[in-house]
């Protein structure tokens, strides 16, 4: 049959968690790779293109690891609606292929029977064949074959093992499956799990050929990784390491982009007539997109790691590691990492909330990742510590500036700390599946599959938070720049803008926390990112931030205007508030509408406001 | 005892719950209370291959304070808190 074009046979690949899947899907498509999310869910849907030995071309979506045809997480049900033709906006796929770990049949093999019952052409792949034999487990191939009543093909991913031969049955039960005609199924099968469970591992048993004691090698690893001084020794160094990288070598390159970008405004500049055009090129476009675009090689930085730390198996360990203190305020293991991660920037924490299974843990996540101090806060402290906070020693070695430093980091924590504990028994009660997760063998992460994984990542910051950020940096600018003063004015034209007249209005409103009229339209371009505070204070007292001397005048010009109580309530203030379009936009992203992210703002609004108030009055009230 | 065995349950033991189960000790998973444990954990714990009959072991215990543990069962690696392996209950078995 001559292919018809715009009708690519549609394949599913799924399986278990840890069966080796998406390293398989990498080897079968390549780069010709789509990444998409299914409607209404943070689900992202991986599909690419597949040529079949015959040269026809073949659509195969990966589909997210699950157990059991019975979900229990939003990607679990994908892959329950997606194998069942229920998904919305796809269609029944033509065939699938389960992928199924080699050294854990007895386990995948459940799964597998679940899906073979749902009537559709099944072929498997007996994946990672060779990590078996290393295990000293000798499975009989064609012997599973016959006991499951469908084709299984041995695999070896990464190597590119068994590739051809896969293909070459895909093709065959497609045309099979195509003299029938194939109907939706409900996706019940007969069987409860136990028996299921029970049947596979009979045929596992019948299918093995010889077997050793289980994977020595990851024993070995994990008796230090997860050993309680050793492991935890382990697992901060591996942080240590990556922090360090994340602020010494993602600094560089984006002090490199900002320059590139100042630079290419400074030729739009030369090159352009003043005009307000000019100015939406320059301060608007370049400056939003630049400010978007600068936060990348930390970002990157920040998702080598953590790819690496998942693709080899550690994370699991790092997340057992850490279980018992984050179940102290009702989050799992899992959520560590991205909790650390914010720290650089909330933004691939709240990224890398998606290995969190259970969804209202990773909600928590995401909502109280903002309230760790990321790098951005650094400039905001640095200058106003500087200026306001007396260079003493409390004692030898101590002085009073790191102090106060140091009791902002610490009063993030415990603010997301009780935040979590709060919201874990209100707006995101609900039992939670708890910690309980498969630890995958480990393994030498494949560098093609990071340099893909990366791809993925960069592309999703550009395009979907980018255009939200570029779009409100826009906006923003709008405001800081009309209307225009007349020709003469006294008034200066950030004064004079909506921006000016809005800080007028709600200056009434942060007078009781002690924040001038200054203060509050300095806030409002720092709501595209917390270190635009500094310039836009530069701004309002009419001091160029350019240089490091303009920095030493613009902390003496502080020093002058402000009293100490409000420079501690504006410090409070940016421990809390949610200053940063970006973090704003891929929170929206990651919890696909508005609603989270508007309760996010809300709180974050509301906790900054009533702790820069209490330590405004606490500050006054104590005569500082 | 019968010697000429080599694996056989101690059926004279006490159950034990996985919780209470040494570390490296060799058992079978003899019940699950399943009153104990909520759906979504008695789902996952079922996934994960929790079947009375299957061999267990536990292989680590989480350092800081009463952390989860990491079991052997069957040929799979698995996390789990406490307060679910304390619904699992295993009979040791000698070697």
């Amino acid at each position: 049959m001559p292919p018809v074009p715009g009708a690519a046979p549609l394949v599913a690949l799924v399986g278990n968690p840890n069966a080796g899947k998406s390293a398989l899907f990498n080897a079968l498509t390549g780069a010709r790779q789509k990444v998409g999310n299914y409607p209404g869910v943070t689900v992202e849907r991986h599909s690419g293109k597949l040529a079949l030995p015959d040269g026809r071309i073949v659509e195969l979506v990966d589909l997210p690891g699950a157990y059991s045809l019975e979900p229990s997480s939003p990607d679990e049900r994908v892959t329950r609606d997606f194998v069942t033709g229920t998904q919305v906006g796809e269609r029944l796929p033509d065939a699938l292929v389960v992928v199924v770990d080699a050294s854990n049949l007895d386990n995948h093999l459940r799964f597998t029977l679940q899906l073979i019952a749902l009537g559709l052409p099944v072929v498997v792949a007996l994946n990672m064949f060779d990590l078996a034999e290393r295990d000293g487990l000798t499975l009989d191939p064609a012997r599973l074959s016959t006991e499951l009543g469908v084709p299984v093909v041995a695999t070896v991913a990464v190597r590119r093992r068994g590739l051809d031969e896969l293909k070459a049955k895909l093709g065959t039960i497609i045309d099979e499956g195509a003299a029938i005609r194939l109907r939706p199924s409900n996706g019940t099968i007969g069987e409860d799990i136990v028996t299921l469970q029970r049947r596979a591992r009979k045929i596992a048993a019948a299918a093995t050929v010889s077997e050793a004691p289980v994977r020595r090698w990851t024993h070995a690893l994990d008796s230090v990784a997860l050993h309680p001084i050793f492991g935890l020794m382990l697992l901060f160094a591996i942080l240590f390491v990556m922090f360090q990288a994340v602020f010494y070598a993602g600094a560089d390159p984006a002090d490199a982009i900002a320059a590139g970008f100042d630079w290419l405004s400074a030729q739009v500049k030369g090159a352009m007539p003043d005009s307000v055009l000019r100015s939406l090129i320059t301060d608007g476009i370049i400056a939003g997109v630049g400010a978007v675009v600068k936060f990348l090689p930390q970002i990157l930085i920040m998702f080598f790691f953590i790819l690496v730390l998942e693709a080899s198996g550690y994370m699991v360990r790092a997340a057992f590691l850490m279980d018992r203190v984050m179940a102290s305020v009702g989050l799992s293991g899992r959520a560590f990492i991205p909790l650390l991660s914010s720290f650089a920037c909330a933004v691939p924490g709240i990224m890398s909330t998606r290995t969190i299974e259970d969804e209202k843990d990773r909600l928590t996540t995401i909502l109280v990742a903002p309230l760790m101090t990321c790098s951005a806060r650094l400039p905001v402290y640095t200058l106003v510590i500087g200026a306001l906070i007396p260079n003493t020693k409390v004692l030898p070695f101590v002085g009073l500036q790191g102090l106060v430093m140091l009791g902002l980091y610490i009063m993030g924590v415990v603010g997301a700390f009780v935040v979590a504990l709060v919201l874990r028994r209100t707006v995101t009660k609900g039992a939670s599946s708890g910690f309980m997760m498969e630890m995958p063998k480990y393994q030498l992460p494949r560098a093609r599959d990071l340099a893909l994984g990366l791809w993925s990542r960069a592309e999703i910051f550009l395009k979907r938070a980018g255009t939200t950020i570029a779009f409100t940096t826009i906006v923003l600018w709008a405001l800081l720049s009309f209307p225009k003063p007349p020709e003469g004015s006294p008034v200066s034209a950030v004064n004079y803008s909506v921006a000016g007249r809005i800080a007028n209005g709600i200056e009434p409103a942060f007078r009781p926390i002690g924040f001038n009229r200054d203060i509050v339209l300095a806030l409002i371009p720092a709501m595209a990112a917390r270190e635009v505070a500094v310039a836009a204070l530069g701004t309002v007292y009419a001091i160029d931030t350019a240089g490091d001397k303009d920095e030493a005048k613009m902390a003496q010009t502080l020093h002058a205007r402000w009293s100490l109580p409000t420079a501690l309530a504006f410090l409070m203030w940016f421990v809390f508030a949610p200053q940063c379009i970006s973090t704003i936009a891929v929170t929206r992203r990651e919890t696909n509408g508005w609603k989270w992210p508007a309760f996010m703002v809300g709180y974050l609004f509301a906790l900054a406001y009533i702790a820069a108030g209490a330590v405004y009055w606490a500050a006054i009230g104590l005569g500082l | 005892m019968d010697m000429s065995n080599p694996v056989k349950t101690a059926s004279s033991l006490p159950l034990l719950s996985l919780e209470s189960l040494p570390q490296r000790q060799c058992a079978t998973v003899s019940a699950i209370d399943w009153a104990h444990l909520s759906t979504p954990e008695a789902r996952r714990l079922r996934e994960l291959g929790f079947d009375e009959g299957v061999g267990v072991e536990v292989l680590h215990r989480a350092s800081l304070g009463k952390g989860p543990i990491a079991c052997r069962i069957g040929r799979m690696t698995v996390a789990l808190r406490r307060a679910v392996a304390g619904a699992v209950l295993v009979s040791p078995v000698t070697r």
